[in-house]
């Protein structure tokens, strides 16, 4: 990170057309492959932004005493060095690829990203992280498998894989390059995902833990398109000429289809994931217009949404941990009463994600169509005005999904939906007490608030649980505490072994009832040692009663009959949280209001790009 | 002059972001009672602020433009000649740039003086109006923050900057209606408003991009200045009525005005009644020389339906904040069909006068509402001595929607009714019986709103719990001094603003149109006094139920778009598990299955594999031979 602020502040801002920074090594000399390096104004946004992502990530991390795995009590060991390791190796990976200047030395990086993000899914991930890994790794190494064809195809017919050389001089036939650009783009489009090449992206994402799911929407996604600015386009433009129209014509059905697909999403992360399809289908509208305009639309598109999506799964993340579930039904509604700041975070990011003027989102969204309006002489205008109107309703369904989303879930009372779990996984564990003695909550003392039960070992809160409300984290900040002391509520005691267990599964709660749930607290090795555990507060002057009804109906009854007042029962923003996401938030308003600082440094690389075919 | 004009547009911002960031900060972020009072104050303070100097630089830039010097045959040429434009930045986007600009003239003055004078009324009605709710310090930096946006609309040079303030007003609309987001009805109330203008948003901006693009750039002047086919013209401009009917609430895009009022009071006087929906009219406005015959007559068209049927909806209607939101879309129906007619000077001068009595009209609304603790009227009657200030004022807010004279009202909607007699327009007579028959019902919908309203018995009842939603109850007899006060500061510019138009009087046409009104609000008065009762609106017979639906629009739209798409959506989600993914899984499948192919050849059998292989050895052999 450090690193690659120097290089922001050290980087040539008057020549950005210009590879920067070049290191052209000797790699395998047999083969003439050259360990080549570099930067100009294409890349360096993403490397900035993708040394920024990790940097946040690692800082999320490090702020939790906990550990992010969900699954880490099933496992028996947390291994969050080896966490740490793996996201260095894709930090490493991802960074390789932007600057890579060699072909293959571009595809090798390519690679080296799957490996860590596959073992990040299928350690750290959810309840269904096996088949989301393994779908993940085989669609991804299936594209890279025709990319890598589409590489040599070029070599076999130009004997180089330099890139700044290749995009220099064009040698190849026409047909040639056609093939070769649907080869190539076929692996970039698995990657970025391009409809109808993306059906690994939901489950990826939805089973994958908060910091792997910002590091694929927020980089992963971007090496794709980052792909085609870099080799698809500048070394084969007559056949990017010929391949364009179909490319904008699966864009636009990945804008609509994408959108749709997120009306009817009932999963919080699995709706980001979708918008993700949709947003990526105006990236690749933008390339498709091969106008400069288009391109730009393209790469700053491609960083807004890294930020953008990056914070809402930030987010997505940390409501899953504090509610135990993504599933909007049952999140419920009233987030804004019961997290306010969380709630209006997640409320920004939505407004952002949907492209309003004055948030980095919208520039993407309004030059990709402003390309699509008028495209590149040799492409049919009247097809790309098609897509722009295409693409215009399409911004208008995704204002659609996101606000009923926000509706849903930000909006109405919290106690709203019955099947709404009261509050963070936490609660679930809290089940077990208060089945025995519905009232537990109110007569618990308030003393001892905060104090790990006994028997628990500090070693193990400390990567125990995911529940970063664990007693070494200030909860629900001085807030809470200043409550608790000024009257008689709001117990708070640290619960450890069952809370990851309960949020751990949000699947698992869905499918077994939750009264066996609850009733074998000591499922796991770790998970005997703690009896008891958080009991959480009860509201102001109320009384709280916890029933367990049927199977999984779990409600809070508040007994004076009022809402619950703003901030209770669940913590809201933590620092640790609130570091990580104020630099996208305010990254996202910058590039909002002033674009010029992201297209000064694109635009000249791209008119250089275009300009000398 | 443009750096006074840049920070009329960026104090508002300031003071919303302060008021977002800072109220709360430092010291009482737990939200305690105490807290939140003090971070109310402290949020009033910053509002007011700014909403008072971003005024006192508009009247200073209106007194910098004014002057006698001025020409041409519009008004605000002719008060305030002067003019100034400044470019801050130009973006380079690989085709058009976009320049960063701001752009003084009379008329941006004007509506900005309309702007931040309602503004400021509003911020201080709002101290009293919602005092202890505990989200005021977000809801008046939001008004704050759309104050800047639509002054960035106001002052653009350029039109994609145009666009961003636009927009940004949509949202601010959007969080604003929704500010008391407990109640389910006002959450789905503000996604309507906001999907509904966006999709007039689309089309303006895809016209912008047209004129952009055919004119080589966006700055407004280049593309006035520009010579530009008609075929270019009338394509962008109907492009750019899709925003226009979005924004200012026109037929067929006016659907989500009347459940806009689920929002607080105030927000439905500054947003839905003054500025934001006059945005739409204020862009004809300001881009008329590009408007072709064409685009103004489908305009007209639209305005005339709207303006009939929009006052016809308000007669039917119970709750007073939903008459109101029907008249105003009559109103700005009038607007259009004005500048239909070739006039936008009488547009203006009816945005102007409706602006100052129609947010006058929503204040005393507010009042009366936080009085009732309802909205309906059926819950009122009589207040006009619990209420002397309210019920005076409410009277001038009434007679200028009539158009009685001396209020503005009569002489700006003279204005309108003149510009369309006295137009070109194929569409002449249509607009114009169209006004006339409206004058005549807004005569009546307003009579009946003010008698139901005042006058009658009192049966107010305090409700135990006021639903989220509607104002607190309060004991007091009248309203609080913040809430007095702005609404009688309103109602003087409602009394009086129209007399700067009183030279271009056409006294016959005024007397007509005021005859018509007064006809309708005698037919309602004699229905009223035989039963009082009784609603007027009984007069309607068997249309009052499909005007009370607003002619069943929402219910066809709905059955139309919202559950199509809907069900599209659920549909798109099968076939992405079943058709899209179900081919991955399938290719799956069948890699196994041919797999366990290939597996019967690895059996284990060791003699098996013996013979393969001299089966091998033997066919080489037998090749070698041959072929060697």
């Amino acid at each position: 990170m450090a690193l690659a602020v120097a290089v922001l502040a050290a980087f040539d801002y008057s020549a950005p057309e210009r590879m920067q920074f070049e290191t052209d090594l000797s790699w395998i000399p047999g083969l003439n492959l050259r360990f080549h390096l570099g930067l100009d104004g294409i890349s360096l946004p993403l490397v900035v932004l993708t040394a920024l992502l990790s940097f946040l990530c690692f800082g999320y991390l490090a702020g939790r005493p906990s550990g992010p795995s969900q699954d880490a009590t099933r496992l028996g060991v947390l291994r969050p060095r080896a966490l740490v390791f793996t996201l260095l190796v894709l930090e490493f990976g991802m960074l390789g690829t932007f600057v890579a200047l060699d072909l293959l030395l571009f595809f090798v990086f390519f690679e080296v990203v799957l490996i860590p993000m596959y073992f990040v899914i299928a350690i750290w991930g959810g309840t269904h992280r096996r088949a989301a890994a393994i779908k993940f790794i085989l669609y991804t190494l299936l594209g890279s498998a025709v990319l890598l064809l589409g590489l040599l195809l070029i070599w076999s017919q130009t004997g180089t894989l330099d890139m700044v050389a290749l995009a220099k001089s064009h040698p190849m036939s026409r047909s040639v390059q056609i093939i070769a650009f649907v080869a190539i783009g076929i692996g970039l489009a698995v990657k970025t995902p391009m409809w109808p090449l993306h059906t690994w992206l939901p489950d990826a994402h939805t089973e994958a833990p908060t910091v792997g799911s910002v590091l694929l929407a927020g980089v992963l996604l971007k090496m794709g398109t980052y792909g085609f600015a870099r080799i698809a386009i500048p070394i084969l433009p007559e056949g990017a000429e010929a391949v364009a129209p179909w490319l904008g014509a699966f864009a636009v059905i990945g804008i609509v289809y994408g959108s749709l697909a997120c009306l009817a999403q009932n999963d919080l992360k699995r709706m980001i994931a979708y918008s993700s399809v949709g947003h990526m289908g105006f990236v690749l509208l933008g390339f498709a217009t091969l106008t400069p305009v288009g391109i730009n639309a393209a790469l700053f598109g491609n960083v807004a949404h890294g930020l953008i999506t990056g914070l809402l799964f930030f987010i997505a993340g940390a409501i899953k941990e504090r509610y135990g579930t993504a599933d909007m039904t049952r999140l419920g509604g009233g987030m804004l009463t019961r997290l306010p700041y969380v709630g209006s975070l997640l409320t920004f990011a939505c407004i952002a994600s949907l492209g309003l003027p004055g948030l980095a989102g919208f520039w993407g969204e309004m030059l990709a169509l402003q390309g699509a309006f008028q495209p590149a002489t040799a492409l049919p205008r009247p097809l790309f005005l098609t897509f722009m109107t295409i693409g215009g309703l399409g911004a208008v369904l995704t204002a659609a999904y996101f606000l009923l989303m926000l509706s849903r879930i930000t909006h109405g009372h919290p106690g709203e939906p019955t099947t709404t779990p009261p509050g963070p996984p936490v609660d679930t564990a809290e089940g077990i007490p208060d089945l025995t003695e519905p009232v537990a909550a109110a007569t618990e003392s308030t003393g001892d608030s905060a104090i790990p039960a006994p028997g628990t070992d500090r070693g193990l809160i400390a990567h125990g649980s995911d529940e970063a409300e664990g007693p070494a984290v200030p909860v629900g900040g001085g807030d809470e505490f200043a409550a608790s002391a000024g009257g008689m509520h709001r117990a708070e005691e640290s619960g450890v072994p069952v809370g990851p267990q309960a949020m751990v599964d949000p699947g698992a709660a869905v499918e077994m009832p939750r009264v066996e749930e609850s009733a074998v607290p000591v499922g796991g090795g770790d998970r005997s040692e703690g009896s008891s555990v958080r009991v959480r507060g009860t509201d102001r002057t109320e009384e709280s009663v916890v029933l367990v009804r049927g199977d999984d109906v779990v409600e809070v009854i508040s007994g004076g009959g009022g809402q619950p007042g703003p901030g209770s029962k669940l913590a809201d923003v933590m620092p640790s949280e609130l570091a990580a996401w104020v630099p996208l938030v305010a990254l996202t308003v910058f590039f909002g209001l002033w674009p010029s600082a992201l297209l000064a440094l694109t635009d000249p690389a791209v008119q250089s790009l275009l300009g000398a075919p | 002059m443009i750096v006074a004009a840049a920070l009329i547009v960026l104090l508002p911002f300031a003071a919303a972001v302060a008021g977002l960031l800072g109220s709360r900060w430092p010291g009482g972020v737990s939200r305690t009672e105490e807290n939140n009072l003090r971070a109310n104050r402290r949020a009033a303070w910053f509002a007011v602020s700014a909403a008072v100097a971003a005024l006192a630089l508009t009247l200073w830039l209106a007194w910098q433009t004014s002057g006698s010097g001025g020409s041409g045959d519009l008004f605000w040429a002719e008060f305030l000649p002067g003019s100034a434009e400044g470019t801050l930045t130009v973006i380079g986007t690989g085709a058009i740039p976009i320049s960063v600009g701001l752009q003084v003239n009379g008329l941006s003055v004007l509506t900005a003086i309309l702007v931040t004078v309602v503004a400021l009324a509003v911020q201080v009605y709002s101290v009293g109006y919602l005092r202890g709710d505990s989200r005021f310090p977000s809801y008046s930096a939001f008004i704050s923050l759309f104050t800047s946006a639509m002054l960035l609309v106001v002052f653009a040079a350029d039109l994609l900057v145009l666009y961003v303030g636009w927009e940004i007003m949509g949202l601010c609309s959007y969080l604003l209606i929704g500010h008391w987001w407990e109640d389910r009805a006002n959450s789905r109330a503000a996604v309507k408003a906001f999907l509904v203008t966006r999709l007039g948003d689309v089309a303006f901006l895809f016209g912008i991009f047209t004129l952009g693009f055919a004119a080589g750039s966006f700055r407004i002047d280049d593309i006035i200045a520009a010579n530009l086919p008609t075929g270019t013209l009338i394509l962008a401009t109907m492009l750019l009525l899709g925003g226009v009917a979005g924004k200012s609430a026109q037929v067929p895009l006016h659907t989500w005005l009347p459940d806009a009022m689920a929002g607080p009071t105030p927000i439905s006087a500054l947003i839905h009644a003054a500025t934001m929906v006059a945005a739409g009219i204020f862009i004809v406005a300001r881009l008329f020389p590009l408007f072709p015959q064409p685009t103004l007559d489908v305009l007209g068209v639209l305005a005339a339906i709207g303006m009939l049927g929009a006052a016809l909806a308000a007669f039917a209607q119970d709750d007073l904040k939903r008459i109101l939101a029907y008249s105003t879309i009559s109103q700005l129906a009038y607007m259009a069909a004005a500048l239909a007619a070739g006039s936008p000077n009488a547009a203006i001068f009816h945005l102007t006068s409706h602006g100052a009595f129609k947010a006058l009209l929503f204040l005393c609304a507010g009042a009366v509402i936080h009085h009732v603790g309802s909205n309906l009227l059926s819950h009122m009657g009589g207040l006009r001595r619990a209420m002397p200030i309210t019920f005076w004022t409410m009277t001038i807010g009434f007679a200028a929607l009539m158009g009685l004279p001396p209020t503005s009202g009569f002489f700006s909607k003279d204005a309108v009714v003149l510009a369309i007699e006295h137009s070109t327009s194929p569409i002449r007579l249509l607009l114009y019986g169209s006004a006339l028959i409206t004058v005549g019902v807004t005569g009546a919908y307003a009579i009946r709103a003010w008698l139901r309203t005042f006058f009658g018995e009192e049966h107010v009842q305090a409700l135990a719990e006021p639903a989220p939603g509607t104002a607190h109850v309060f004991d007091g007899r009248e309203a609080p001094r913040t809430m007095v006060w702005p609404i009688s500061l309103l109602a003087i510019p409602a009394l009086l603003f129209g007399f700067i138009g009183v030279a271009d009087m056409d006294w016959p046409s005024a007397a007509i149109s005021l005859l018509v009104a007064l006809l309708g609000a005698g037919i309602v008065y004699t229905a009223w006094r035989s039963a009082p009762h009784a609603d007027p609106a009984r007069l309607l017979g068997p249309f009052r139920a499909p005007c009370e639906q607003a002619f069943y629009l929402d219910r066809a739209y709905a059955a139309l778009i919202a559950r199509p798409i809907l069900s599209l959506a659920r549909g798109v989600v099968r076939t992405d598990t079943h058709v899209v993914d179900g081919a991955v899984r399938g290719s799956a499948r069948l890699t196994i299955g041919l797999s366990s192919f290939a597996k019967l050849a690895q059996n284990g059998n060791a003699q098996l594999y013996v013979t393969g292989l001299l089966a091998g050895v033997l066919l080489i052999a037998v090749g070698a031979v041959m072929w060697g």
